[in-house]
């Protein structure tokens, strides 16, 4: 699973024990980090949880105050960001508002000292592909947010980075555009082979489309992993409750369920209600539960119980059943193998 | 307790409150309302005047009796170009331009430093430094600057502690630039004016350059731009409506000024103090006013240049 990291190919970007701290407060705390070339890479966690300045010093805009980063085998610390084989996408696109469309994509090349003809030509083939051909005399202002989104890209595509770094990209997109974005950045990755580094907090986001997802909690990496594992087997309370809001069943309720008494995480849709003459499966343990309430959300609905011992717990069942109203008493049963053993808190 | 228990009772109706429902309804009706006390003010009383008085170039003076002719005539407006006049409009032109770039060159670094880094208590202290100058006399800043330049002022002093006294001199035996000492030189002039319009450069440019986000200096960086062709191709451009704006202050406050050249610098006449005696001991009006209209002009002028060079791209 963590192939990329150990294996004896070079890292497109290496993080050794990296720190930034400001003031007292640590923003990074010694992060190790390895991201494979040609990977899509999601760093994924709460506002003040390290990943943007993780990418912010992958990027040059900050400079770590302890540990090593290297992009392509080669040392960056002290490097400032023009002098780096990088490129970002940042989260309000940072469009040059006196300059217009076709410009702004073009400069990146101008500064590089590449002549108009040729400049002019590397934009609007980046502009196509991002499908904005025909947009070079607009000004960003004239823009829609979704092709302000497409210009930034196409500006940082365009003077061919080893490594693109999306800060939020699709933050202010609405849910339509975002997802429509999704699916094209994943295809353009792909075509392109080039390694993104993605910054994000919406956790749909980062198991769509990265092909490892790292957990950032406390200016720490706390899980690092590919959507499945990182989804499945969480590793702490943490990551359980941030990523797919998972239930977390205490040491004493796993022993009382017949499972080693460990900390553990129980996806609510490995819950099965069961009818009130229904018989256990096999390897489950069945609880009786009070309805707290329910929430229909189209293919499911997300059962909030209560169990005789006190345990909350969250159940997904297929909205296709008949739904149990609050205050009705049901019988779920949890079979034991969906019950994941957890390493810590954090 | 129920809901209901919070009901509020209805508000009372009024004259105001129907006043308020009228204004609301009718968007109009508050635009006027705000509008015309300024419009009144600005537009009979200020403009008014200064088109009357401006009217007056298209008339002439009666060289013998040296009463108003009230006859539309261009020679006024011709005689601006008599050669002595012409001296006087271009010797002001070129202060009020040295003046502004002096200005500018001043200002942009104090005003960046302000945008960029000065934490909240650094920028209050920062306008209480720019603003603090404006709220004493100008006559006191401007018999202050006269003392610091004359020939046993604080300057020559200075300048001949540190060995410099030779290059002082060599300055003042310059052409146009030098003089007798720094007092009754155009050096003093454009050093005094710099001195008293500069807030007016500072906050214009400090408020351009506030407005610059950040993301877009990274993102100049993470396109591979240095420094100093970040600052040119991103910093400079985006803060030029702020310097435009500060330039427009600076040289049309260097302009209409005619105290600070009486005070200091050369017995050759500036604008202001060509329309002081025109329209006061001279008594011609009409000069006076097309003299007064050299600025207008001036500024107009200024305006478009900087349009066609792109200086509000960014606006």
């Amino acid at each position: 699973m963590h192939a990329p990291a150990t294996s004896s190919v070079i890292p497109a970007v290496r993080f050794a024990g990296v720190a930034r701290h400001f003031g007292s407060v640590k923003a990074v705390d010694g992060v190790d980090l390895a991201i494979a070339p040609g990977e899509f890479f999601a760093m994924l966690g709460p506002s003040g949880s390290g990943k943007t300045t993780c990418l912010r010093l992958i990027a040059g805009f900050e400079q770590p105050d302890a540990g090593h980063i290297e992009i392509f085998g080669e040392t960056v610390e002290g490097l400032p960001p023009y002098r780096r084989p990088v490129n970002t996408v940042f989260q309000d696109y940072a469009l040059f508002p006196h300059l217009s469309v076709g410009e702004n994509v073009a400069y990146g090349l101008k500064v590089r000292g590449v002549a108009r003809a040729e400049r002019e030509k590397l934009a609007r083939e980046a502009l196509a592909l991002v499908k904005l051909a025909g947009l070079e005399a607009r000004r960003p202002a004239q823009l829609s947010g979704g092709q302000r989104q497409r210009v930034a890209l196409a500006r940082a595509l365009v003077v061919r980075p080893k490594v693109l770094l999306l800060d939020e990209p699709l933050g202010a997109l609405d849910l339509k555009l975002r997802e429509e974005m999704q699916v094209e950045l994943k295809g353009l990755q792909r075509a392109l082979g080039l390694s993104f580094v993605f910054v994000t907090h919406d956790q749909g986001e980062a198991l769509s489309m990265a092909d490892r997802v790292a957990v950032f909690n406390e200016g720490r990496i706390v899980q690092v992993g590919p959507p499945e594992e990182v989804y499945e087997r969480p590793a702490t309370r943490f990551v359980a409750a941030f990523v797919g809001a998972a239930n977390v069943i205490e040491p004493d309720t796993a022993s009382s369920l017949g499972a080693p008494a460990r900390l553990c995480s129980l996806r609510p849709e490995k819950l099965v209600l069961l009818p009130a003459d229904g018989a256990a499966p096999a390897g489950a343990a069945v609880v009786e539960a009070h309805v707290v309430d329910v929430s229909y959300q189209g293919a499911v609905r997300r059962l909030a119980v209560r169990t005789a011992a006190g345990t909350a717990l969250t159940a997904a069942v297929p909205a296709a059943r008949l739904a149990p109203a609050p205050g009705e008493t049901v019988r779920l049963a949890i079979p034991l193998a969906a019950l994941v053993p957890m390493e810590g808190e954090r | 307790m129920s809901l209901a228990t919070l009901d509020l009772p209805a508000p009372r109706e009024g004259v105001l409150r129907r006043l308020s429902d009228a204004l609301l309804r009718r968007g109009q009706l508050i635009v006027l309302l705000l509008l015309a006390p300024p419009l009144l003010w600005l537009g009979l009383v200020y403009l008014g005047s200064l088109f009357v008085f401006l009217g007056q170039s298209i008339f002439s003076i009666d060289e013998f009796s040296g009463t108003i002719v009230r006859e539309p005539t261009t020679a006024t407006l011709i005689e601006l170009f008599r050669p002595a006049n012409f001296d006087i409009v271009m010797r002001t032109v070129g202060v009020a331009a040295a003046v502004t770039l002096l200005c500018a060159l001043i200002a942009f670094p104090i005003a960046y430093y302000a945008a960029r880094y000065a934490g909240p208590r650094a920028k209050a202290a920062f306008y209480l430094a720019v603003m603090m100058p404006l709220w004493s006399s100008y006559l006191v800043k401007v018999y202050g600057w006269k003392l610091l330049l004359a020939k046993e002022g604080a300057i020559s002093w200075f300048a001949g502690r540190l060995g410099l006294d030779g290059a002082l001199d060599a300055w003042l035996a310059l052409p146009l630039v030098g003089g007798p000492s720094l007092s009754v030189s155009y050096t003093g002039m454009v050093l005094t004016f710099t001195y008293l319009w500069l807030p007016f450069m500072i906050l214009p440019v400090q408020a351009a350059l506030e407005r610059v986000p950040a993301s877009l200096i990274e993102a100049a960086g993470d396109l591979g731009a240095g420094p100093g062709t970040t600052f040119r191709s991103v910093i400079l451009p985006l803060a030029m409506p702020g310097v435009v704006a500060g330039a427009v202050f600076t040289f049309s406050l260097t302009l209409g000024d005619y105290i600070v050249p009486q005070i200091i610098g050369t017995s050759a006449l500036v604008l202001g103090q060509a329309v002081y005696t025109l329209q006061g001991t001279a008594g011609n009006i009409p000069l006076a006013a097309a003299f007064s209209l050299v600025p207008i002009l001036v500024m107009a002028l200024f305006l478009t240049l900087a349009k066609r060079t792109g200086a509000f791209d960014a606006m």
